[in-house]
C-alpha cells in the first residue's frame, strides 16, 4: 500500500476465518490503521489485493459487503447534536433493522440513564460505548476494532469482551489493532506484529 | 442487516440533517440575519429613490437568495465528518439517496430562508403589486430546489479537497446563473404581463438536469473522496 511516494504496507499476508479473533500489534505509524481501513473496504490497496467477505476491495461492488462490516475507529462516528438514543436509532432505521432493540442495547452497555444526553455533551468513554452498542445492534460478520480499549475505563472492558464474543459466537471474524498488545491478548486467538508496514512476527496462540 | 429502500434512506438522511440543523442552527442562524442585513444595505446605498428601489427589489431578493442559499447548501454538505461519512458507507447507504436526502433538507432550509426574506424585501423595497403571485411561489420553490441541488452537488464534488472552500463557490456561481436569470425574467415578465412559460421551463429543466447529474455521480464521487 502506497500513499504517494511513501510505502505504508509492504509485506502483509493475513487471513481471518469465521469465528476467529485476530490481534495486530505494532508501534504508532506501523500501518495498523491503514490495514484496518483496507479490511473495512474504505481504502483501496494500491498493490496486492484484499478480499473481504468474498468481495475484492476496489474491484467488486461493495455496498452489500459493507453492510456486514463494522469499524470502530479512533474518533466516534456520532452526530454531536443528536442524543445517544437518536444516534443509535438513526443507525437502526438506516440499516433497516428497526428500533425495538435500541433502548435494551443502550442499557446493556451501561448507558440506560444517559440515552437522552446529546453526544457532544457526553464523555469520550460514553461515546465509545455507543460505538460498541452500534456493533451489538447491527451484528456485523466482520468487526474491526482500532484501539478498542482507548477511552474505556476498567468497568467498560466487559463491553469489549461482550461485543467480540457476540461476533465470534455467530461465526464472524474480528480484527483488533492496538499498540498495547497486553490489553487485547485475552481476547484474541492469534496475534501478529506489524512493523514498518510488514507483518514480521506471529506470536501464536494466545 | 437488509438495508432499506432508496426513498426511506433519503428521508432518514434529510430528517437527520434537519434535526442537526435544528439544534446547531449553524446554517440558518447565520445566513438569515446576514441576508436581511444585505437587503437593508442596498436601500441605504441607493437612497430614497422609491421607483428605483421598487424595480431592483425582486432582483436584490434573488441575488441575496443565491449568495446565502449557496452558503446554506455548502454548509449542509460540510456537516458530516469523515468517520460519519464512512459510517454511512458501512451501513450500506446509497450515495444517491444521501444526495437526494441532503438536497431535500437544504431545500427546506432555503425555503425558510426565502420566506423570512420576502416580507423584509416587501417592507424595504415596496415592489408594488405583481399579478400572478402564485407563479412567484413556484419561482421561490424552484429557486430553493435548484440552489440546493447545485450546492449539494458542488459540495459533493469538492468533498475531501483542501481547496474546498474556494472551489465550491466557483463551481456554484456559474451553475446558478441561468437559474437566477430565469427567476429574474419571470418576475419582470409578470410585472409587464409577458409570457413566463419559457423561463419556468428553463428552471424546471435546470432542476431536472442537476437532479440527474447529482444522482448519477453520487456513487463515483463518494468512492473518490474516501
Amino acid at each position: 500500500m502506497r500513499f504517494g511516494r511513501m510505502s505504508v504496507l509492504t509485506a502483509v499476508d493475513l487471513a481471518v476465518g469465521p469465528g476467529e479473533v485476530v490481534g495486530i500489534a505494532g508501534p504508532n505509524g506501523s500501518g495498523k490503521t491503514t490495514l484496518l481501513r483496507i479490511l473495512a473496504t474504505l481504502t483501496r490497496p494500491t498493490v496486492g489485493s484484499a478480499r473481504v467477505l468474498g468481495s475484492i476491495v476496489g474491484t467488486d461492488p461493495l455496498t452489500e459487503t459493507r453492510r456486514h462490516v463494522a469499524l470502530l475507529g479512533h474518533q466516534p462516528a456520532l452526530w454531536g447534536e443528536l442524543t445517544l438514543l437518536e444516534n443509535l436509532s438513526f443507525v437502526a432505521r438506516l440499516s433497516g433493522i428497526g428500533t425495538e432493540r435500541v433502548r435494551d442495547i443502550l442499557h446493556q452497555v451501561g448507558l440506560g440513564g444517559a440515552m437522552g444526553r446529546r453526544a457532544d455533551h457526553s464523555s469520550h468513554g460514553m461515546q465509545r460505548r455507543v460505538e460498541f452498542a452500534r456493533a451489538l445492534l447491527t451484528r456485523p460478520s466482520l468487526l474491526l476494532l482500532d484501539e478498542a480499549h482507548a477511552g474505556l475505563d476498567r468497568a467498560a472492558q466487559a463491553i469489549v469482551e461482550t461485543t467480540v464474543a457476540d461476533v465470534r459466537d455467530r461465526g464472524g471474524g474480528v480484527v483488533l489493532v492496538s499498540h498495547e498488545p497486553d490489553r487485547m491478548l485475552p481476547l484474541v486467538d492469534f496475534t501478529y506484529v506489524l512493523e514498518g508496514g510488514a507483518l514480521v512476527a506471529e506470536r501464536g496462540l494466545a | 442487516m437488509t438495508g432499506m429502500g432508496f426513498w426511506r434512506q433519503a428521508r432518514e438522511i434529510a430528517r437527520k440533517d434537519l434535526m442537526v440543523e435544528g439544534r446547531a442552527g449553524e446554517a440558518m442562524y447565520i445566513t438569515v440575519p446576514f441576508g436581511a442585513v444585505a437587503l437593508m444595505l442596498i436601500p441605504l446605498a441607493i437612497g430614497t429613490d422609491k421607483p428605483l428601489l421598487a424595480r431592483v427589489g425582486p432582483g436584490m431578493f434573488l441575488a441575496v437568495s443565491l449568495l446565502f442559499g449557496m452558503l446554506v447548501a455548502f454548509r449542509q454538505t460540510a456537516t458530516d465528518t469523515q468517520p460519519q461519512r464512512e459510517l454511512l458507507m458501512l451501513l450500506g447507504t446509497d450515495a444517491a439517496a444521501k444526495f437526494v436526502g441532503r438536497s431535500a433538507a437544504s431545500t427546506l432550509l432555503l425555503l425558510i430562508f426565502e420566506l423570512v426574506l420576502i416580507p423584509v424585501t416587501v417592507l424595504l423595497y415596496n415592489p408594488g403589486r405583481i399579478d400572478g403571485w402564485p407563479w412567484l411561489v413556484l419561482v421561490v420553490v424552484l429557486l430553493a430546489t435548484g440552489l440546493s441541488l447545485v450546492g449539494t452537488l458542488a459540495g459533493t464534488v469538492t468533498l475531501g479537497l483542501k481547496t474546498r472552500s474556494t472551489l465550491t463557490p466557483l463551481l456554484v456561481a456559474p451553475l446558478s446563473m441561468p437559474m437566477l436569470l430565469a427567476a429574474g425574467q419571470i418576475v419582470e415578465s409578470l410585472r409587464v404581463e409577458r409570457s413566463i412559460v419559457v423561463w419556468v421551463l428553463l428552471m424546471v429543466a435546470i432542476n431536472l438536469a442537476m437532479s440527474v447529474i447529482g444522482v448519477a455521480t453520487a456513487k463515483p464521487l463518494e468512492e473518490t473522496a474516501t
